[in-house]
């Protein structure tokens, strides 16, 4: 194959030579131009087809989606609180609502978890140490979702049933968010599931944050006097927190589009309550339910319609999380 | 200059004050909750990783990878169609994705510095974060509804599309390691320049290549929402690119699901199953990085 492309070229700049005498002036072209020109070619080509791809993605969705959107309205079907297929009512808002629910459980419980890790490993552990805990996030991060889902059906659910909702409920009950009977599944499990799941991402991407500081900022600290906590303090930290907003907002993107852990846990009801007891649903997991056996165009089109409104939410996020760690990561380049 | 004079006003002086051994205290708690972060984060690794192992290997034997399902109340069947549906799956994908991928990442790092590779860099990072149950739901419009059928190829092309970013990224990154001096030799050489790209700079990444390759399966093969209807799932061995076949994800989703406890012994097994798989790959994938050429 590629003798034959040489042989092509060979032909091919005899051909245009014998044509237009003029060539003279690019010689150095000759054994190579029509290869190299096939060889660009297909890799623009192939790299072009991202952009295809992200293209139909979008067309395709909103193309599915339009028959929702001209009988309900995009406003209504975003704001609408019931959802009925029976009756082709059509609302969003039970599924963004435990979406967001889900998801801000998820931060609220990783983060922390994950810049104590990301520290350990960048500025406190031993190598040995450091190289064992890395494999380990990374296992966590290689396990599929699935399993996750059985995980805690199988064991988080009794645990929470329990243990930790009645005691929750006995101690807190007076908020809102822990009331009402523990069932189990809810936005509780799914949240807590979700927080383990988005751990990896956000500790990984905090190290190469914090990996990329200046060694002579930390040590200056260090010098001065500090112990290895107020250098974190005082210099680390201030230096790395658009990272790791970035970090933090990139673990949120993913917990939204999140769904096989999700759809085993949340309890699949189309309803909003306050309690973290209560089961609810999210945008991935009501496109996984009902979307083979959808019935009708109105139908499939509200799920696609919740496609695309996660696809915005995600495409949000994570364009603007990447452009802060961007930003933090280059600046030591220059400094 | 001005931010960090800031930042020393308002967290370092405050700190500094007070004893040296307050301080040492401070510094020795800071250090143990951090510690104790890292122990929190392994907590639900290792219970899972241990049930898995322990509730899975109860249920594996030969017949669990060489027979079908068996139905409720009886006892025996596997998850060989599964097993197989995944490799076949996975397998299809690749060969859609990995030129793709690759292809599209060689762009990025030898003609990729202009508005066109800033254009498809941004993109490949939209799609990247993409969640893979809005591809399956594309792959299901594209494919499923024009074909009338749940497929094999459905679910391949879902989960190619979800390998093609990262993919592009990682060969972008390796190619880019690729010392400059060794594409000038080869160019000072005469060899023409797309066969520098492909037989110098290509070959020599090639190890890492391999290395992101086998991680890209690895992760295809543990992806469950894309294929939901997509591949559907199947009672019966299919290798037929047309009809809807099962995948190991499906099946323990499936399972876990059922309220049958002997389902969920299967789930764990399956489940053992498919991280054994990962594990192998990204194994493979450890290797490739150490064999490769080294410059």
């Amino acid at each position: 194959m590629l003798e034959r492309l040489e042989d092509a070229a060979h032909e091919d700049d005899d051909a245009a030579t014998s044509r237009a005498p003029t060539v003279y002036a690019r010689p150095r072209k000759r054994h190579s131009h029509v290869g190299d020109r096939a060889f660009a070619g297909m890799v623009t080509l192939l790299g072009g087809s991202v952009l295809v791809i992200v293209g139909v993605i979008v067309v395709a969705c909103a193309k599915l989606a339009t028959p929702a959107f001209a009988k309900l309205g995009f406003f209504r079907f975003l704001v609408g609180s019931d959802w009925n297929p029976v009756e082709d009512s059509f609302g969003a808002l039970p599924f963004i609502y435990g979406t967001l629910v889900t998801s801000a459980l998820a931060i609220v419980l990783a983060v922390p978890v994950a810049l104590g890790l990301a520290l350990f490993l960048t500025e406190m552990a031993p190598p040995r140490a450091r190289r064992i805990v890395s494999f380990l996030v990374e296992l966590l991060a290689a396990i599929p979702s699935v399993v996750y889902g059985l995980w805690g059906l199988m064991v988080l659910v009794p645990i929470l049933r329990a243990v930790v909702e009645p005691a929750l409920g006995r101690w807190f009950g007076w908020l809102p968010l822990f009331s009402g009977a523990p069932i189990g599944v809810g936005f509780l499990p799914a949240g807590i599931v979700l927080a383990i799941m988005i751990l990896p991402t956000v500790a990984s991407v905090t190290i190469d944050v914090l990996r990329t500081m200046p060694r002579a900022l930390r040590e200056g600290a260090l010098a001065l006097g500090a112990t290895r906590w107020e250098a974190i303090r005082a210099v680390v930290l201030p230096y790395a927190r658009r990272g790791v907003l970035g970090a933090v907002i990139l673990g949120l993107a993913r917990a939204l589009g999140e769904t096989m852990a999700v759809t085993m846990l949340i309890g699949n009801q189309p309803e909003i309550h306050a309690s973290l007891f209560s089961a609810g649903y999210s945008l991935p997991s009501v496109i996984a339910n009902e979307f083979a056996e959808a019935s009708g165009a109105i139908h499939t089109g509200a799920l696609a319609g919740l496609a695309l409104v996660l696809f915005g939410v995600t495409l949000m996020l994570s364009s603007g999380a990447r452009f802060l760690v961007r930003l933090s990561t280059r600046r030591s380049v220059s400094a | 200059m001005m931010s960090m004079s800031t930042a020393a006003r308002r967290y370092a002086i405050p700190r500094t004050v007070g004893s040296h051994k307050a301080r040492q205290v401070v510094n020795g708690f800071m250090t143990a909750v951090c510690g104790a972060a890292v122990a929190l984060a392994l907590v639900p690794l290792l219970s899972l990783l241990w049930l898995v192992v322990s509730k899975g290997a109860h249920a594996l034997s030969l017949a669990f990878f060489t027979q079908l399902p068996a139905p409720v109340g009886e006892t025996g069947g596997g998850v060989g169609n599964a097993i197989v549906g995944t490799l076949y799956m996975v397998g299809l994908a690749s060969l859609i994705g990995l030129p793709l991928g690759v292809g599209a990442g060689v762009f990025l790092a030898e003609r990729g510095d202009g508005k066109l590779g800033a254009a498809i860099r941004f993109t490949a990072e939209v799609l990247a974060g993409v969640p893979s149950i809005v591809i399956g739901l594309v792959a299901y419009g594209l494919i499923v509804v024009p074909m009338r059928h749940f497929s094999a190829l459905a679910g391949a092309v879902a989960l190619a599309i979800l390998m093609i970013p990262t993919l592009a990224r990682a060969t972008e990154e390796m190619i880019r390691l690729v010392p400059r001096s060794l594409r000038e030799a080869s160019l000072a050489l005469g060899v023409p320049g797309w066969r520098t790209s492909v037989s110098v700079v290509l070959r020599t990444a090639l190890g890492g290549l391999i290395n992101a390759a086998l991680l890209a399966i690895a992760r295809a093969a543990g992806e469950t929402a894309p294929l939901l209807f997509t591949a559907l799932n199947n009672q019966y061995w299919n290798v037929k690119p047309l009809q809807p076949t099962a995948s190991l994800t499906v099946q323990i989703y499936n399972y876990a699901i059922s309220p049958y406890a002997e389902w969920h012994e299967k789930a764990w097994g399956a489940a053992l199953c498919l991280l054994l798989l990962i594990g192998l790959l990204s194994l493979i994938a450890k290797v490739a990085v150490r064999n490769r050429v080294t410059t």
